[in-house]
């Protein structure tokens, strides 16, 4: 089985985070840039039903040049190569964009499954799954939280606000993944130096046959006006609980008529 | 007058989710009529309740294959009435499957598409709260028409009766739409608790909590405010309470009126989940503790004690 594993570099969430004011776009320069957290989990994934049935683990990243760094930790944890789709001309791209290169890129490794992330930590935004998927015109099996291969039948197991449901396809498919279906390796000294060393393939826009035009700022299909600091919450009353901490609360919780 | 449209989210029981009442609220100050869209199981009940907030027109589409595979079938439905009837708008809820809908039909358009927005202007600018709630952001698509994703709470819905007319939409939808098949849904119980992303009061657990058991404590705090009950990554990741209550990054965000944090240190990630809360109380015995940064009333003290005394207060006033 051939998994193409989709890993986004962003800005850390654990640190400030900003956009432009020239043009709007994430700052990625100022910021400490980390794999997507949620994408560990996918790439974890994948390594077990390589280690289950075999097959190869290819890395996916659109992203300018120090997404590298982002890639390599990747592959330190145990995938065999990487493509890096990497041009100027993405600054600024849409995610309907984004999904055109992705499924571009995706479709030159003709895999049995795509395994991603189920949201990025930057956008939230949830759209990228579907989007590939629609334009590959494979299943998309979203938002698991197990996921079972029986030959070329995948199962997950999807949450929902009232439960969770079964879904099943075949493949070739897309599967994205929440942080509740494993626990991600940490990446060994020896896989650390091996990534160094491991297959790194860059494209470009042309590579792809897709041009400058149909993505990056210009050809994004919505734009950012403007962005404000949203003025931080003023911190309230702050009392000891003392006997009656309790009470207090309750007493708080009547004048806000909450109560 | 183009209408616009917004695309019914309902629960598998057939009541129809808070957000949509929300979002007829929200399309009606766009000008132009408000249809409402539903893919899959209308019912009498169903169109009173989308006529009593203002949808002068309701499409109906319903069949197996909206029920039987994920998403994909009802976005090609919503993607063929919107070329059909060329929409103003198009408004869907912000939720895991209304994001999803709004994905495929962006792509099947080349349409733009904004998610998790908190107001929608006439001239389509959409206001968005992102990086953890710290930043504010107005956007608008430049690209086709606007295709938003509206983010429960973020306005209160009121009534404006109208009497709909039901409009049946053909669904015809191609073979690539039937790879991804629901073999089973499974609705585990969860009392008569509201839902956590719509509910108005969230009453949530941390790592203070210190165990499953103790969760109980916060179970009757929320029920005696008529809360629902979350709990921070800490507390889900230490196995306290399950999965699909986490608030904050790689949970649900939240808006409620009151959110109640117990036991929460307040880091960044939680913070992500639960900054636009109108009001914040916070118990936590570490006075030094992030959360009684944002916190509009905060008690430095133990829980176990606190929240106890709290219960029995709101008792003795009911």
């Amino acid at each position: 089985m051939k998994i193409v594993v989709l890993v986004k570099q962003v800005p850390d969430s654990g640190a400030e985070r900003t956009l432009r004011n020239d043009d709007n776009t994430v700052d990625r320069a100022s910021a400490n840039n980390v794999i997507n957290e949620m994408d560990e989990y996918a790439i974890e994934e994948a390594l077990r039903l390589q280690e289950a049935h075999g097959g190869e683990v290819v890395v996916l990243t659109v992203g300018p040049d120090r997404a590298t760094e982002s890639i390599r930790k990747a592959l330190s944890m145990g995938p065999d190569s990487a493509v890096h789709v990497v041009d100027d001309a993405l600054h600024g791209s849409c995610a309907v964009a984004t999904s055109k290169v992705l499924a571009a890129a995706i479709a030159q490794q003709n895999a049995d499954l795509v395994i991603c992330g189920a949201e990025s930590t930057d956008g939230r935004v949830q759209v990228m799954p579907h989007m590939v998927a629609e334009r590959l015109g494979i299943a998309a099996l979203t938002g698991a939280r197990k996921l079972t291969v029986e030959g070329s039948q995948l199962t997950i197991e999807r949450q929902t606000d009232e439960g969770y449901e079964v879904v099943t396809a075949a493949t070739p498919a897309l599967v994205s993944v929440w942080d509740t279906i494993n626990d991600p390796r940490y990446p060994s000294f020896k896989g650390i130096m091996a990534a160094k060393k491991k297959p790194l393939q860059t494209l470009s826009l042309a590579d792809l046959g897709i041009a400058a035009g149909e993505v990056g700022l210009d050809g994004a299909t919505s734009a950012v006006a403007e962005h404000n600091k949203r003025p931080p919450r003023q911190a309230g009353n702050k009392i000891d609980a003392g006997d009656d901490g309790g009470a207090k609360l309750v007493e708080y919780l009547a004048s806000e008529k909450f109560v | 007058m183009a209408e616009v449209l917004v695309v019914v989210e309902a629960s598998s029981q057939g009541g129809v989710k808070k957000v949509t009442l929300e979002m007829l609220t929200l399309a009606r100050t766009l000008g132009g009529d408000v249809a409402a869209v539903v893919l899959g199981g209308s019912s009498d009940e169903l169109t009173a309740k989308l006529g009593e907030y203002g949808a002068t027109k309701i499409y109906a589409a319903a069949g197996a294959d909206l029920d039987e595979y994920l998403v994909a079938p009802k976005a090609t439905v919503l993607a063929g009435l919107i070329q059909r009837v060329s929409p103003a708008a198009v408004l869907l809820a912000s939720t895991q499957e209304g994001k999803e809908i709004a994905a495929r039909v962006a792509v099947k358009l080349d349409n733009g598409v904004l998610t998790d927005v908190v107001a929608l202007e006439p001239d389509g600018t959409a206001t968005q709260v992102v990086f953890a709630g710290s930043t504010i952001v107005k956007s608008k698509v430049t690209k086709g028409l606007p295709i938003v994703t509206v983010r429960p709470n973020s306005l209160t819905p009121a009534p404006a009766p109208a009497t709909p007319a039901v409009e049946p939409v053909e669904v015809a939808v191609a073979d690539k739409d039937r790879l991804a098949k629901v073999v089973e849904r499974k609705v585990e119980a969860k009392g008569a608790r509201p839902e956590l992303a719509e509910a108005s009061i969230v009453v949530s657990g941390g790592r203070g909590v210190g165990s499953a058991d103790n969760f109980k404590l916060v179970e009757e705090l929320a029920d005696l405010l008529g809360g629902a009950v979350g709990a921070s990554r800490a507390a889900v990741d230490s196995g306290f309470y399950p999965h699909q209550f986490q608030v904050g990054q790689t949970g649900k965000t939240v808006s409620p009126q009151l959110y109640v944090a117990l036991g929460i240190s307040g880091a960044i990630q939680h913070r992500a989940g639960m900054q636009t809360s109108k009001t914040i109380v916070a118990v936590n015995k570490d006075a030094e503790a992030p959360i009684f940064e944002l916190a509009d009333f905060g008690v430095v003290g133990d829980l176990f004690k606190v929240v106890p005394q709290a219960a029995e207060e709101i008792r003795k006033r009911k």
